[in-house]
């Protein structure tokens, strides 16, 4: 069983030997799909440009070209960006040389950390005010538009903490007012309440609620990071959720950071409003319901508060030319949006609605928690007249570039975040060091390793070696094991673990042996010290690892990336040295050893 | 047989428990002062920040570049040579009102006014929220494992044990503080990990004496704590010191080949562990023998066999 054992781990351990080859990988964008024709399509034009590859394959939806070096790779990657257009995502990246009879094991390499491929990381919170907030804005409206619905007749509907209040003149309409919300909404708590003969009733949102919009927040910005960071082109990128309100982002072998906070972070979307054509633009005076706005090209413009549609009814976008050579932006809708707009639409031709940017920009101000304050941009970008019945497809103008279309058009494709984000860490690792990190974490564990194996053969001689077989397998099968688990990932701190755990893991086999040689030195027999060596230490063994055990298990419960390598590779590494010492350097030297008629033990 | 101590006679470990106990309280006292006083070197994880490290071709002049990066605006500049003289690291404190997006961009561009071949090696930003947080579920972390330790060690053995081995690893992770705060060594999470990583391995150290001392209490038919107490370190001095041996030595190589990154990490290691292996034997020891161990305390209600608790292992 230990040879089986092992032999598996130096089996998944052996990818690791064969190093990656530099490779593009080219995905479809959303709405588009790989197929047989795009491998082909690869394939000559590689070839024309005189690009050797070693191989192009298909795999999980994905085109892999592995190339001969990194020059080409550069080549090649921007050929194909070229070729093939905005519908695919070309990106570089390092393939796995791994064998094919490996592969099919499902054996591959370990995964770097960023600290050792070089890389940006980000940790963005979520600004749950801001989602709180829409959250209310969504319920205002449905208020108003279920009462009139029900011809529920209402002085005032206004937000307050958490909630909305609206206000009657009676109290029977309040109370069927009441009785409606009651049954078309839960998780709200109702109050009513009379004052001064205004009667009003109190909707709050439930801490249930709460908790709901607030995980819903998260959750769809990390789909929409998710989607945006494919946009980029990256290679095996991370997004993941940290905690309550954060995010994390990894994107290996991205040098340019500030390219990549402008999509991550954007908040840009659109909202779609209709113009109050009754309101005089010009005048201070805005009806109840309407909101006063200036245009790009400084107009003032009525608009009613109601919003027809936002971004998030977006499926698709593309920029392009009109035909004055204007940038325009084609939306495509999904079919709710599609109804929303063709309903809002309908009753309104000849009128003019207005397509409105929104943005957040951090202002520079703190808020009390120490949070860097948001403010809302809202712009108008431009003011159509409705000339038909709108559907799922209509395109937009009045933008100021056509790089600015582009830029909207991917954010719209990837979809607008539910609540602004902001980058509260950012750590980017460039290339070269990430390759000194490796060298140095190597250099530091041989080194390491042959201290250790010279002191062990020289103390203990014999047994040392036999230790030294079980530090040998221990290593192999820490690479192993990480190589293994889908998730783990090789940090710098995950080397200086294994180093770590080369110096602890001999400490079982010490314990053994110096048990074995007090066993000796009370007169016992060669074989009884052996067997009374072993079994003695082993409580011992079992109860000091176990401490250090639950130490590795705290790390990785608080620890972020790096540190969590740490624990990983230390957790690792001491339950393969209780193995090792406890069950395999038992079997060795009870092969050598045992039942035979020895006088002196090499101990 | 090759031994480095001869432990044919018993050492009289206990006779030393008054000067040990009082350079013990010495160094904890010097430590916490220390900590007051100068207070913790916080590096960037805790604070928050910008930490930008470069590299050039050549030795980099630090006094050129500091005036570069004043007037860029950035006289608050902590700048130092990192690893080696041609690598330079800069630190920014959190700044109000900043875009941190750009900041990196603009010190490069000051720097590159110091020579072209500056490349950007590595840039860290971290908010401050982040950093108040995580100075917090540090503590909070720390003090979870020296509770779980108490628990489990409290189980496994006798709450006198439990108390001294405790009291030991607050010992070792004050002292390793101390020294880092005395000696303005940056703290960061890797140092953080390091202590608990140091508490995980004192611990270690202490469980195999407490288990030799419980094994011995059964055992010996006498009814001298003291006595039995300097027979277990006796007995178990050659494993501490070869064990604590090995692992120096390791930590040794980390500390000289691993790069200037896990020098505080291996550092912290370094200073935790033979703080470490020596409370293990003073202060876990003869702490728990001044709470009162002894042969009563020590014999369970029911004989057990040693490990018939736990699971064979295969």
């Amino acid at each position: 069983m230990v040879i089986a054992t092992i032999a598996i781990c130096l089996l998944y351990a052996t990818p690791n030997l064969y190093g990656e080859d530099p490779a593009v990988q080219v995905s479809a964008a959303r709405g588009a799909a790989i197929e047989v024709s795009t491998l082909d399509k690869v394939k000559t034009e590689l070839d024309k440009q005189d690009i050797s590859y070693k191989s192009v394959s298909l795999e999980q939806n994905q085109v892999l070209i592995r190339l001969t070096d990194s020059e080409q790779q550069l080549l090649a990657s921007e050929i194909l960006k070229e070729q093939l257009g905005q519908t695919f995502i070309v990106a570089l990246n390092l393939a796995p040389a791994t064998p094919d009879w490996l592969q099919s094991l499902g054996a591959g390499p370990l995964k770097l950390g960023l600290d050792l491929r070089g890389g940006v990381h980000f940790l963005l919170e979520v600004d749950m005010q801001e989602a709180l907030v829409k959250a209310q804005d969504q319920m205002l409206q449905d208020f108003r538009t279920d009462l009139r619905e029900e011809k529920l007749r209402y002085t005032a509907v206004r937000k307050d903490s958490n909630g909305v209040t609206v206000r009657f003149r009676d109290a029977e309409t309040r109370d069927d007012a009441i009785k409606l919300i009651e049954t078309k909404y839960q998780d709200l708590l109702l109050k009513d309440s009379e004052n001064n003969g205004q009667f009003s009733l109190s909707a709050k949102m439930s801490e249930t609620k709460l908790a709901e919009i607030k995980e819903y927040a998260l959750q769809q910005n990390i789909t929409i990071i998710r989607n945006r960071v494919n946009q980029l082109g990256v290679a095996e990128p991370l997004v993941q959720r940290q905690g309550a309100d954060r995010i994390v982002v990894e994107l290996p072998g991205v040098q340019d950071t500030a390219g990549a906070k402008e999509i991550l972070g954007a908040t840009a979307t659109l909202a779609f409003r209709l113009v109050d054509s009754k309101a005089d633009p010009y005048s201070s005076r805005v009806p109840a319901g309407s909101q006063k706005y200036t245009t790009r090209d400084g107009r003032p413009v009525v608009l009613k508060k109601q919003v027809i549609l936002t971004g998030n009814h977006i499926t698709g976008a593309t920029s392009s030319l009109d035909e004055f050579s204007r940038p325009q932006v084609n939306i495509d809708l999904d079919s709710q949006g599609g109804s929303k707009m063709s309903r809002a639409t309908k009753k309104a031709i000849g009128t003019s609605m207005a397509t409105v940017f929104i943005e957040y920009k951090p202002t520079g101000e703190k808020t009390p928690e120490g949070k860097s304050k948001l403010q809302k941009i809202e712009e108008v970008i431009n003011v159509a007249t409705i000339q038909a019945q709108l559907g799922r497809s209509f395109r937009i103008t009045g933008l100021d570039s056509a790089s600015e279309a582009k830029n909207l058009a991917l954010l719209l494709r990837a979809g607008a975040l539910v609540a602004p984000v902001q980058i509260v860490e950012e750590r980017t690792i460039g290339p070269s060091l990430g390759k000194q990190n490796i060298e140095n974490g190597l250099s530091a564990m041989i080194y390491g390793m042959i201290a250790i194996v010279i002191f062990m053969a020289i103390y203990y001689r014999k047994f040392g070696l036999v230790a030294n077989i079980a530090l040998s397998a221990n290593i192999i099968m820490i690479i192993g094991i990480m190589s293994m688990i889908p998730g783990a990932t090789m940090t710098l701190p995950g080397i200086a673990g294994i180093v770590l755990t080369i110096g602890m893991a001999v400490d079982a086999n010490v314990l053994v042996f110096e048990r074995i040689r007090e066993e000796l030195k009370e007169g016992r027999s060669i074989q009884q010290a052996i067997h009374s060596g072993y079994d003695n230490a082993l409580s011992t063994i079992a109860d000091a690892n176990i401490t250090t055990l639950l130490t590795a298990i705290i790390l990785f419960a608080i620890g972020t990336g790096a540190i969590k390598g740490f624990a990983i590779t230390l957790a690792i590494g001491i339950a393969a040295s209780m193995f090792t010492s406890i069950i395999g350097t038992r079997a060795i030297v009870n092969f050598l050893w045992g039942n035979k008629k020895i006088d002196k033990l090499s101990i | 047989m090759f031994e480095i101590i001869k432990t044919e006679r018993t050492i009289r470990f206990m006779k030393m428990t008054k000067p040990a106990f009082i350079l013990s309280m010495l160094l904890v006292l010097l430590s916490i002062s220390s900590i007051a006083i100068k207070g913790i070197n916080w590096g960037l994880d805790f604070t928050g920040g910008t930490v930008i490290e470069v590299g050039y071709d050549k030795a980099a002049d630090l006094e050129v570049i500091r005036p570069l990066l004043a007037a860029e605006g950035f006289d608050d500049a902590v700048i130092q040579h990192f690893g080696s003289s041609r690598d330079v690291l800069i630190r920014i404190a959190p700044r109000e009102g900043v875009d941190s997006e750009h900041l990196g961009s603009q010190m490069l561009a000051a720097l590159q006014g110091y020579d072209k071949s500056v490349e950007m090696r590595r840039i860290e930003f971290v908010g401050p929220n982040v950093g108040d947080e995580l100075t917090e579920q540090g503590g909070l972390a720390l003090i979870a494992a020296l509770i779980c330790i108490l628990l489990y060690v409290g189980v496994r053995f006798e709450w006198r044990l439990a108390s001294g081995a405790v009291l030991a690893l607050a010992h070792d992770v004050i002292i390793t503080l101390g020294i880092f705060s005395a000696l303005e060594i940056e703290f960061d999470l890797t140092i953080l990990a390091a202590l608990l990583t140091v508490i995980g391995y004192s611990l270690n150290d202490t469980i195999v004496v407490f288990d030799r001392i419980r094994e011995n209490f059964r055992r010996m038919r006498i009814d001298d704590s003291v006595e039995i107490m300097d027979v277990s370190l006796t007995q178990t001095l050659s494993r501490t010191l070869i064990t604590s041996g090995t692992t120096l030595m390791v930590l040794i190589s980390l500390f000289l080949k691993g790069g200037a990154l896990i020098h505080g990490f291996a550092l912290a290691l370094l200073i935790g562990i033979m703080v470490g292996t020596y409370s293990s034997i003073y202060v876990a020891s003869a702490l728990a023998l001044k709470l009162g161990v002894n042969r009563e305390t020590m014999l369970p209600p029911v004989v057990e066999k040693e490990g018939a608790d736990q699971d064979p292992m295969m």
